[in-house]
């Protein structure tokens, strides 16, 4: 099923200095369940479409539907972002209520403490629901956020190169989470990243954005069975494959 | 040993003063001009007992103590919803600044004749004293709170579904507390020490200020000393007060 339909997405920016097309013409079907990574040369835009899509941007031009047909609903996404973004002055557990206790979801007190308490143990953060965010170690801070993002149970959730930042063994732990994720509860997930490897070894499909103003270039399908072993031959083909693209521009 | 010597540090150079003072007011024997620790000590450890007839060193400390904090919460009330709507809004912030900025830099003394012919000498006058020289720290501090918002967190809070007032009181008003705190301490201290100077004007009948004004008027400088002592007590207190308040409230400060 197609929880996302981009067709012919474009953004124009300009400032005082300078005006620049960052995408000109962006076509792609997310289904239901996916992990998609997006990837592409450095200043493609592949960040402007995770923003446009999570309703902080708008196109210029180009139509996004949801599963229904219509008007894709930036309501039904939820962002991560490289620098967790975490509110420092919140608990744990108050960052991840935080999307829960808008007045748009109408959720009664009691079931957001159920549902916090379903996600921290979901990212294993269940001692941790009273601590203040600057005393967690980066791959904590960016489960708290996932957990955050997850609260309001998106259709599709936004990740904007959420593990870059971190060390290589919380990235991979994270990686592997997000898998896990995905098969537990079904959601959808659309990751930027720039690092091949991580594309390869996360996403169902890849898809890798020309330099700017960009399109889609090439779209990889991974049907490898994990989990997956960067250390085989077809993995290691894939990655060359995939950075060749990204490099080419 | 570790945590006690830099204290006894801090003792240090006071000990040292009074040691050099006394050494002097024996020598000098005119207690016009230094009066000894045996006189000043007396003044200090029955804080109850009345002076000149008069109130005592505590009622005329908890008199200042009170119009400082009317002033102060007065200031609050006004300058933190203002700098709050300053800060939001780039068109106020426009209409406010010059004509704060012109008003900044006038000390609040400079308002007291003006303070007496509005509001006749007496609590009405000082409290507008105080209110001129708390408002503009909290106001700016304010200000500048709302300019460490970092536009991540604001983002984040839109991701997830918040409103524009939801944002201004779930994200504006908690990032920009910690740098509002910072205003109402140093506030706190400047409405202290213009409180003190402005009750030694003539016209007041109560408070610290005019204790030592009156002291002066009577020669008696020991009970001068006594009170300069209590108003920096009381300086150092208060600010504690709102240094722990800044640890214990705002932990996560600079630490993201």
């Amino acid at each position: 099923m197609q929880v996302l339909v981009l067709k012919g997405i474009s953004k124009r920016f300009c400032d005082d200095q300078a005006e620049f097309q960052a995408l000109s013409d962006i076509s792609c079907v997310i289904h239901k369940g996916e992990i998609v990574c997006l990837m592409g040369p450095s200043g493609c835009g592949k960040s402007t479409v995770l923003r446009i899509l999570s309703g902080l941007e708008s196109s210029d031009s180009g139509t996004i539907c949801g599963s229904d047909g219509d008007v894709f609903d930036p309501v039904h996404t939820a962002m991560v972002f490289q620098e967790h973004g975490l509110f420092p002055w919140l608990s744990v557990y108050d960052n991840i209520a935080y999307g829960l206790r808008m007045k748009v979801r109408k959720i009664p007190q009691k079931q957001i403490a159920q549902k916090v308490h379903d996600l921290l143990s979901l990212v294993h953060m269940e001692e941790f629901a009273n601590v203040l965010p600057h005393q967690l170690s980066g791959g904590m801070k960016q489960r708290v956020a996932v957990a955050r993002a997850l609260a309001i149970e998106p259709e599709i959730l936004l990740m904007d190169e959420p593990f870059s930042a971190l060390d290589p063994f919380s990235r991979h732990e994270l990686q592997d989470e997000v898998i896990r994720i995905r098969d537990t509860l079904g959601t959808t997930f659309f990751i930027v990243t720039h690092n091949p490897e991580e594309a390869v070894y996360l996403g169902d499909r890849i898809i890798i954005l020309s330099k700017r103003p960009s399109s889609v270039r090439k779209e990889i399908e991974v049907s490898s069975p994990r989990p997956r072993d960067l250390a085989e031959p077809e993995m290691i083909h894939l990655v060359r494959e995939v950075t060749g693209y990204v490099s080419s521009g | 040993m570790k945590r006690v010597l830099p204290i006894l540090k801090g003792f240090a150079i006071p000990v040292f003063i009074i040691v050099i003072w006394q050494s002097l007011s024996m020598y000098i024997q005119n207690s016009f001009i230094l009066p000894g620790w045996e006189t000043i000590i007396p003044v200090l450890i029955h804080p109850a007992e009345p002076l000149f007839g008069g109130a005592s060193l505590f009622q005329n400390s908890l008199i200042s103590l009170q119009r400082v904090l009317y002033g102060f919460l007065l200031a609050v009330f006004i300058a933190v919803p203002l700098g709050l709507l300053c800060g939001w809004s780039k068109s106020a912030e426009d209409y406010v600044n010059p004509i704060i900025q012109i008003l900044r830099p006038v000390p609040p003394i400079a308002w007291m004749p003006l303070a007496i012919a509005w509001f006749k000498i007496g609590f009405g006058s000082l409290l507008f004293i105080i209110f001129i020289g708390s408002f503009f720290p909290v106001f700016i501090s304010t200000i500048e709170g709302m300019r460490s918002i970092r536009i991540r967190w604001l983002e984040v809070a839109q991701t997830l579904g918040a409103t524009t007032l939801e944002k201004f009181k779930t994200v504006v008003i908690p990032g920009a507390l910690p740098s509002i705190w910072t205003g109402l301490r140093l506030a706190f201290g400047v409405a202290w020490m213009c409180l003190v100077a402005a009750e030694m004007l003539p016209g007041t009948s109560a408070g610290l200020g005019y204790l030592i004004m009156f002291a002066y008027n009577l020669g008696q400088i020991q009970v001068i000393v006594a009170g300069m002592i209590v108003i920096g007590v009381i300086g150092i207190v208060s600010d504690s007060i709102f240094r722990i308040g800044q640890t214990r409230l705002f932990g996560w400060q600079g630490k993201e």
